[in-house]
């Protein structure tokens, strides 16, 4: 009796998981030996000595709330409220009406994860409409497991076009004109993750007009605000334009990336309402939803994000310092092609200028991708995206090499 | 026109109304035996000297960054959480068959493991499986897991009103004729609410019809060296099942026992058959955990961490927990001879026999409503105190109420 108990498991079926495919990028890397090796894999910003970077600001904001000696009592289960009060106003501006109206709640989630699945959570329950969430093809690749997991379903738009490592207008309004009224579609808001290609001004006006005439419901995700161009304001713009024209939109934001705050796992979701009646009750609701989840949200990184977003000089030591990493990747973008140049590439690489924020989709092939990792240690995703953050001054000009050397 | 218009008002969670009409309560003399937080004698929150200690040592740290952990979290603070609650010495871990998932909290443990179970357990999202939880019960067990997508979660027999003690006789007769393969939740210590827990010869009786029967177990332990101030001790009941050899998963929290509750401290501990069943499993737990945050919190795993793998810091971490510990023992004893001095009537052992933080005090709702109202001292429905709202200042006035409100409140 003791010996069958003792040999049964309950999980003899369970598989094994497939692996990440963005992990397992830098597990290989990891195991690889070639000193000259890059890993362009995860999505976090490095050093020009390929160094993860805490901000300045980060750790100002750091020592004064070590000095201030705060308790550690729960949180409310919307979180921080000084955090959430300056989340939504670095997204929608402060003079924005939609928060002097009171007519919108920001919950304090866990990083833009956290926030992606509340969101879904909220629409697989309160969502009256289809339950399909469009995405842009391609996205990043927790999307689909994340909506899924939340109980909806996913489709998809065309958005990036191979054959110009562009943007797809034309494809893209064309799958738009056809998506059932009260979808879900879900825009990047600047920064798309993988391609880093983002509509223009113009585009992205004629995306609002359409959506607006299928009556769809927007749903933003942010998590590069500042990382894209440098400038917050000019990389939330699509958010503010589509509010000012009258889209109650859903919000997912992060500030792991431009406060560099990764593990500590700040985010904020908004859900841009009719009227502040209905904001309180879709808050009580979004509270209901996160307590069985992990009750309340951590406080170290959102203490953090606050104390940096409403201390004058800490916000203006931050708005220089995500210039600063911005305008690294803009340079390294510059000197890639560059050096694609030197080597002698006949190919058109200026999608690697006109791709914007983190990522590049470089355009490469599988098998082209293969050989780089291979032959040159070069460390990137099958789909050809790499980490511009990984890219310094010290190794782009290998990177280059590399590059010509598989696509000649 | 809005997509969400027809959006109800939800009720509010009630343990955080009751904090917030406490808050707005203008009355000089009011208390609040509500959240489960400890506060010191003067009624205060408290951060632990140990974390102060190693919080400084981390923010000095320029070689410490913010980077994501793993997915799974740290791996000095699961392994050394996980020996906390399993013994530095236990079989199984030198077997190599625990894992541990680094989750947000013991709700975040709860909700790792309950979605494993609902994916994976007694076949595939097996929704029906029933899921037990104890009469009562801390108020969002039921929704952790009906969250997770199980549709029958029922209460199993606990709590004994009449005799205010356990019911052992009714959870015996629960696992017996609970359906096959049943999930049943269980408080490693301390129960919550009712402070009051099955001694180890109980717990003998309970582990030999949930082995015979193949029930699951799923331990959470929210409160451990909270309970009797000794972290072996309040440990006992889960090394004892694992000594068993059931597989199990244990949800802890270091909310309480570290005082860190909004860092949001938790640990999932894994008890598997092997090794290789256990590689599949957390596998599949990384998967579940990328879809719900990617990855944990660094901070407070951090201190954590950095305390429990330090032999001064982890001494120092024991007395301070020893430090709440006894504090709570006190006041339950001063509670227990002021009710009997004051010749409160009913028996009022149970204040001293119970353990942890709360105590299920017998008082009906009327009673409650008139503690609350016309004392403006603040308590669950359930007549559920947290022990540590009582002060050497409060627990006077608090002694005298519940004797008016036993005697002029049927």
């Amino acid at each position: 009796h003791t010996h069958e108990l003792l040999t049964f498991s309950w999980w003899g079926g369970v598989q094994m998981g497939p692996p990440d495919p963005i992990l397992g990028v830098s597990e290989a890397f990891k195991k690889d030996s070639n000193p000259k090796k890059m890993n362009l894999g995860v999505g976090a910003y490095r050093d020009d000595q390929g160094k993860p970077f805490v901000l300045s600001c980060v750790r100002k904001a750091e020592a004064i709330i070590s000095a201030k000696q705060l308790d550690k009592e729960y949180l409310g289960i919307g979180g921080l409220a000084e955090f959430t009060k300056c989340c939504a106003q670095l997204a929608l501006g402060n003079d924005n009406e939609v928060l002097k109206s009171g007519r919108s709640i920001t919950v304090q989630t866990i990083s833009g994860t956290g926030s992606l699945r509340i969101g879904g959570n909220f629409l697989s329950r309160f969502h009256a409409g289809p339950r399909d969430v469009y995405l842009p093809k391609p996205s990043w690749g927790n999307h689909t497991p994340i909506f899924r997991d939340a109980g909806m379903q996913l489709k998809a738009y065309r958005y990036y076009d191979p054959s110009t490592c562009g943007f797809d207008f034309k494809g893209a309004l064309d799958d738009i004109s056809k998506i059932p009224e009260q979808s879900v579609i879900m825009l990047h808001a600047c920064a798309h993750n993988p391609t880093g290609v983002d509509p223009r001004p113009e585009q992205w006006k004629e995306i609002s007009d359409l959506v607006k005439k299928r009556n769809l419901l927007v749903f933003f995700d942010m998590a590069y605000q500042g990382f894209a161009s440098g400038d917050i304001d000019r990389d939330a713009w699509a958010v503010r334009y589509f509010i000012e024209q009258g889209h109650n939109i859903l919000l997912s934001q992060s500030f792991a990336k431009n406060m560099g705050l990764y593990g500590e796992r700040v985010g904020g979701f908004t859900v841009v309402c009719g009227d502040v009646d209905e904001a309180k009750r879709v808050e009580s609701q979004l509270k209901i939803l996160i307590r069985p989840i992990y009750s309340n949200p951590p406080m170290n990184g959102a203490r953090i994000a606050s104390t940096i977003l409403s201390t004058p000089d800490l916000r203006s030591l931050w708005l220089e310092e995500v210039h600063g990493m911005a305008n690294r990747i803009i340079k390294m973008r510059e000197q890639l092609v560059a050096g694609l140049q030197k080597e002698g590439s006949t190919h058109n690489w200026q999608h690697v200028i006109d791709q914007i924020g983190m990522f590049c989709f470089t355009g490469l092939k599988p098998d082209q991708v293969e050989r780089l990792t291979k032959e040159f240690s070069v460390y990137m995703t099958k789909d050809g995206r790499i980490s511009m953050a990984g890219v310094t001054s010290g190794n782009v000009g290998y990177l280059a090499h590399g590059i010509h050397a598989v696509t000649k | 026109m809005s997509v969400f218009s027809e959006v109800p008002q939800a009720a509010p969670v009630a343990v955080f109304k009751l904090t917030q009409d406490f808050t707005n309560d203008q009355f000089p003399k009011k208390v609040n035996l509500g959240v489960g937080a400890y506060r010191t004698d003067d009624s205060k929150p408290w951060v632990l000297p140990v974390v102060k200690k190693v919080e400084k040592v981390i923010v000095h740290d320029d070689t410490l960054n913010h980077e994501y952990l793993p997915i799974l979290g740290l791996p000095e603070f699961r392994s050394s959480a996980s020996k906390i609650a399993l013994g530095d010495d236990s079989p199984a871990i030198q077997e190599n068959r625990v894992g541990a998932v680094q989750c947000l909290g013991g709700t975040g443990a709860l909700k790792m493991g309950a979605e494993f179970l609902r994916r994976f357990y007694n076949g595939n999202n097996n929704t029906t499986t029933p899921v037990y939880v104890s009469a009562p019960t801390w108020e969002n067990h039921n929704a952790v897991f009906a969250n997770a997508g199980f549709e029958d979660v029922r209460p199993y027999k606990y709590w004994d009103a009449e005799k205010r003690g356990l019911d052992l006789a009714g959870f015996l007769g629960d696992l017996e004729s609970c359906p096959a393969h049943s999930i049943f939740v269980l408080h490693a210590c301390a129960h919550n609410p009712t402070g009051t827990d099955p001694t180890q010869e109980q717990w003998k009786q309970i582990a030999e019809v949930m082995m015979r029967r193949k029930l699951f177990v799923f331990f959470d332990s929210a409160y451990q060296g909270f309970a009797s101030g000794n972290l072996e001790k309040d440990a006992w009941a889960i090394r004892y099942f694992v000594s068993l050899g059931f597989e199990m998963f244990c949800a802890q929290s270091f909310s309480k026992n570290f005082g860190l509750y909004n860092e949001r401290v938790g640990n999932l501990t894994v008890v598997a058959r092997d090794a290789d069943n256990l590689k599949r499993i957390m596998s599949q737990m990384e998967k579940i955990v990328r879809t719900t945050w990617s990855n944990p919190p660094s901070q407070g795993a951090r201190i954590v961490a950095i305390t429990l793998n330090s032999p001064e810091l982890f001494s120092e971490w024991k007395g301070n927990v020893k430090t709440m510990a006894d504090r709570v023992l006190l006041m339950r004893a001063q509670l227990k001879a002021k009710l009997q001095a004051l010749g409160t009537p009913g028996t009022w052992d149970h204040i001293t026999e119970q353990i942890g933080m709360f105590s299920f005090t017998g008082l009906n709702p009327k009673q409650v409503e008139y503690m609350i109202k016309e004392k403006h001292i603040y308590l669950m429905a359930s007549g559920r105190i947290n022990m540590c709202g009582l002060t050497t200042k409060n627990i006077d006035y608090v002694a005298e109420s519940i004797h008016e409100a036993v005697t002029q409140v049927q």
